[in-house]
């Protein structure tokens, strides 16, 4: 029985990075765009995991453990921003969020 | 074909349509949902890679707490489906192309990275390739700075959070 590649691992992580920046550029819904950003996030966890299966290390795995605590920190900031801009505006969409826009 | 090429494809696809969804739903929640089944496919990848403590965080921390903080956003709000606004010229015609182009250089570089070959001719997975004690042994020794700084990061998130969404008197 042999394993799966960790190159295909790599391809994995990278096409669902690519599908994560689609969706931030092309989503106008503030909500959306920060769950994009969180697709990002796993994406280069997967490629972590997997480089840390490639060196038979655990640094990689101590950089996932902190990129989830650093996640967590800022889902909690930035859907307090989120509740604030819909209070504000009364939209969650980011063309209204054009205040510094030039 | 082995469990595990049959596991990783199905879990790999899983995570793909669950991304493509992401972009395709129009209401919220769909997106919400659609990511929660990327991270639960991920988690699975996650323990065909050896990652136990990985995975299970995976499922407790991002498909438990981070996603049911964002549906908890999303049920407040209530702002229903997004506006689709036409997209600019330059969008359409620089910004999609390039971002395909982004996706598949980076799948052709990573596949071709020598990080990658030399793995792909590894052993295969043992059940407990990253055993618990071991990451956590890192985590307390040489990571112990970083680790007690995110303690302090957590608590100031939190704070910041209730200064935000706070209603003004």
């Amino acid at each position: 029985m042999s394993a799966v590649p960790v190159s295909w691992y790599l391809v994995l992580s990278a096409v669902l990075f690519g599908l994560g920046v689609i969706a931030f550029v092309f989503k106008r819904n503030v909500i959306t765009i920060f769950m994009s950003i969180e697709l990002m996030l796993n994406a280069v966890n997967l490629a972590f995991v997997a480089f840390a299966r490639a060196h038979n290390g655990l640094d990689g795995l101590v950089f996932v453990f902190f990129v989830i605590v650093v996640a967590a920190a800022e889902a909690a900031v930035g859907l307090g921003i989120i509740i604030l801009l819909a209070r504000n505006r009364e939209s969650l969409n980011v063309e209204r969020v054009n205040l510094l826009k030039f | 074909m082995s469990i595990p090429f049959i596991l990783f494809f199905a879990c790999a696809l899983l995570a793909v349509i669950g991304a493509v969804l992401l972009i395709a739903a129009r209401e919220p929640i769909h997106s919400a949902l659609a990511l929660i089944l990327v991270m639960v496919s991920l988690a699975v990848l996650y323990l065909l890679l050896g990652a136990e403590f990985i995975a299970a965080v995976q499922i407790i921390v991002y498909a438990g707490a981070i996603m049911v903080l964002f549906v908890f956003v999303i049920m407040l709000l209530n702002m229903g489906v997004e506006e689709r606004t036409d997209f600019s010229k330059l969008a359409k015609f620089a910004g999609l192309p390039l971002g395909f182009f982004l996706l598949l250089w980076m799948a052709h570089w990573l596949a071709h990275s020598p990080a990658g070959k030399v793995v792909g001719t590894g052993g295969p997975a043992p059940a407990g390739a990253f055993p618990t004690v071991e990451l956590s042994k890192q985590l307390f020794r040489p990571y112990l700075l970083p680790f007690e700084a995110t303690s302090i990061l957590i608590l100031i998130a939190i704070l910041g959070a209730m200064v935000l969404a706070r209603k003004e008197e």
